[in-house]
């Protein structure tokens, strides 16, 4: 009985802390379109992390996309070939790669890469009083740190997305027609055929919250590491602060992917 | 408090408490900092020091009590009205609290740079005057992590006295550094005090910068303000825990032999 009320409350307590991390996300999210609204407005923050966020990402996205496209490739025409209907293959690749595959793969790619990051300066930041010497200096935190990295994600994410559905696109058209002889034509006007507006907004959609999902969660978990256990835990608290924002952030991706696709 | 009091001062504390959970960090704190004078907050490590310093740079909500500061009661000032009171501060932290993706001269900028509009030659000027008086004008182009600990914490003084702040905290100055650095850094406190007229709140425990720089001392112990004065007064006091800690001697620790010993077995 006793090992059951111990279970009750620490699955209470659970919740009550991802309510409250919840919470301070949401509330972060407020403070950043706040700020964002109020003068000075200063883009080369901006610019810099969008360096930091896209262009430093497009090695790794482009590695990425090729190779995506290159496995669907392989597989739609495993199957399309059961069929006798390879001429579906460039459809097949496109509606995938750009509903789903696109958006998803380069949110995880940003999480793993810059999203860590994020979260392991502001974490580094905060135990180190940087965050407290900002706040000193009656510098917003909210605006010098967090708001030019959530534009930055919300403008970079997209712009990844696109460079990578175009790579996967061509990764699909190099093994089915030049590995497998699928006629170019047909696999060029198969995908313009399929692939509708819709398609496209759905996964630009998907991109921009992606993005903002991604910069906001690495962002809250690193900048109010101090409010959780990792807090007290120094640079062990750091990498734990790292872990629970790519595991949170990876999670939320793939979420929000189902709640789009079902909504939209 | 009296009128007259309150103009004297530059901060004026009273009544505050501050509880984590079910600790008592701070219990029932009164102080008065004299304005133009430097006050250092001393005692052992868990005192209560830092988060003394942190309730009144508005980093801390306390529990109960008041902070006037700067016109404004820190304690339950919106954070607009921090800000505000904020700009007229500096705080040089333990750490020195540089941003590492920037130069020191870049760090020093900072400050100039978001709250006013001063054209870039200006602002470059007024950096480094500041460093030239931390004597570190060489150093403006280098990155944090090429200082060491003692180039560290004058820079971040440097940063602290850029925007010619009404009061200048320092948090530990002195830790971490070799005598012939700490004594510097002491004579530049010093320095600061007499020549830019700032009202300066050190938070220490080394005793050789206390009675160096000290105008007036406030000690405490266990959240609590155990006396305050001036180094001469705080020299001659009676108070054993005063003494104790003049005099280095190491924390009396009554022990119950028996509980200790259950403590340490467990019981068995």
């Amino acid at each position: 009985m006793s090992s059951l009320v111990t279970y009750i409350e620490s699955l209470g307590a659970y919740c009550v802390t991802a309510l409250e991390q919840t919470g301070r996300t949401f509330n972060m999210l407020v403070q950043v379109v706040w700020e964002l609204l109020h003068p000075p407005y200063r883009l080369y923050p901006i610019v810099r992390q969008m360096y930091f966020i896209g262009a430093r990402s497009l090695t790794l996205i482009i590695v990425s996309g090729i190779t995506i496209g290159m496995v669907l490739g392989l597989q739609f025409y495993n199957i399309l070939q059961r069929f006798g209907s390879v001429e579906l293959l460039g459809a097949g690749v496109a509606l995938g790669v750009i509903r789903e595959l696109g958006p998803v793969m380069t949110a995880l790619m940003v999480v793993g890469r810059a999203g860590s990051s994020i979260t392991a300066e502001l974490g580094i930041m905060r135990i180190t009083e940087q965050v407290d010497a900002l706040e000193c200096m009656a510098i917003s935190p909210d605006k010098f740190l967090i708001a030019p990295k959530v534009v930055a994600g919300l403008l970079s994410v997209p712009l990844l997305t696109m460079v990578f559905d175009f790579v996967a696109l061509f990764g699909g058209y190099f093994v089915g027609v030049h590995m497998f002889g699928v006629a170019e034509g047909s696999y060029w006007n198969g995908m313009i055929d399929a692939v509708q507006w819709q398609d496209v907004r759905i996964g630009l959609i998907k991109s921009f919250v992606f993005g903002v999902l991604v910069t906001l969660i690495c962002c809250s978990r690193g900048f109010y590491m101090h409010l959780t256990k990792a807090g007290s835990q120094g640079a062990e608290g750091v990498s734990s602060a790292t872990t629970d924002a790519v595991v949170l952030s990876s999670i939320a991706v793939l979420f929000s992917d189902f709640l789009i696709g079902a909504l939209a | 408090m009296t009128g007259n009091t309150q103009t004297d001062t530059a901060i004026t504390i009273r009544n505050l408490v501050v509880d984590y959970g079910p600790r008592r960090i701070l219990n029932d704190i009164n102080l008065d900092i004299p304005s133009g004078q430097i006050m250092v907050i001393m005692g052992q490590s868990g005192a209560g020091k830092s988060t003394l310093l942190r309730c009144i740079l508005g980093l801390k909500k306390p529990t109960s009590g008041s902070i006037h500061m700067l016109g404004t009661d820190i304690a339950t000032a919106s954070q607009k009205e921090i800000y505000k009171a904020r700009k007229q501060i500096g705080v040089a932290f333990q750490g020195g609290a540089l941003f590492s993706s920037m130069t020191v001269g870049e760090n020093i900028e900072l400050p100039l740079r978001e709250h006013t509009n001063l054209d870039e030659k200006t602002i470059q000027i007024m950096s480094r005057i500041k460093l030239d008086m931390v004597n570190m004008l060489d150093a403006e182009h280098l990155m944090v992590a090429e200082l060491s600990g003692g180039m560290a914490k004058r820079a971040a003084l440097a940063r602290a006295i850029i925007m010619d702040p009404k009061l200048l905290f320092f948090d530990e100055p002195s830790a971490g550094l070799d005598p012939s650095t700490a004594a510097e850094l002491d004579q530049l406190i010093i320095t600061l005090k007499i020549s830019l007229g700032m009202t300066i709140v050190v938070v220490t425990h080394e005793l050789d910068s206390i009675f160096k720089i000290a105008d007036h001392i406030a000690v405490m112990k266990d959240g609590n303000i155990v006396e305050t004065g001036t180094p001469q007064q705080i020299s001659a006091s009676t108070n054993p825990e005063i003494q104790g800690l003049l005099n280095r001697k190491p924390r009396e620790t009554i022990v119950d032999t028996d509980a200790h010993l259950r403590r340490l077995t467990g019981g068995f």
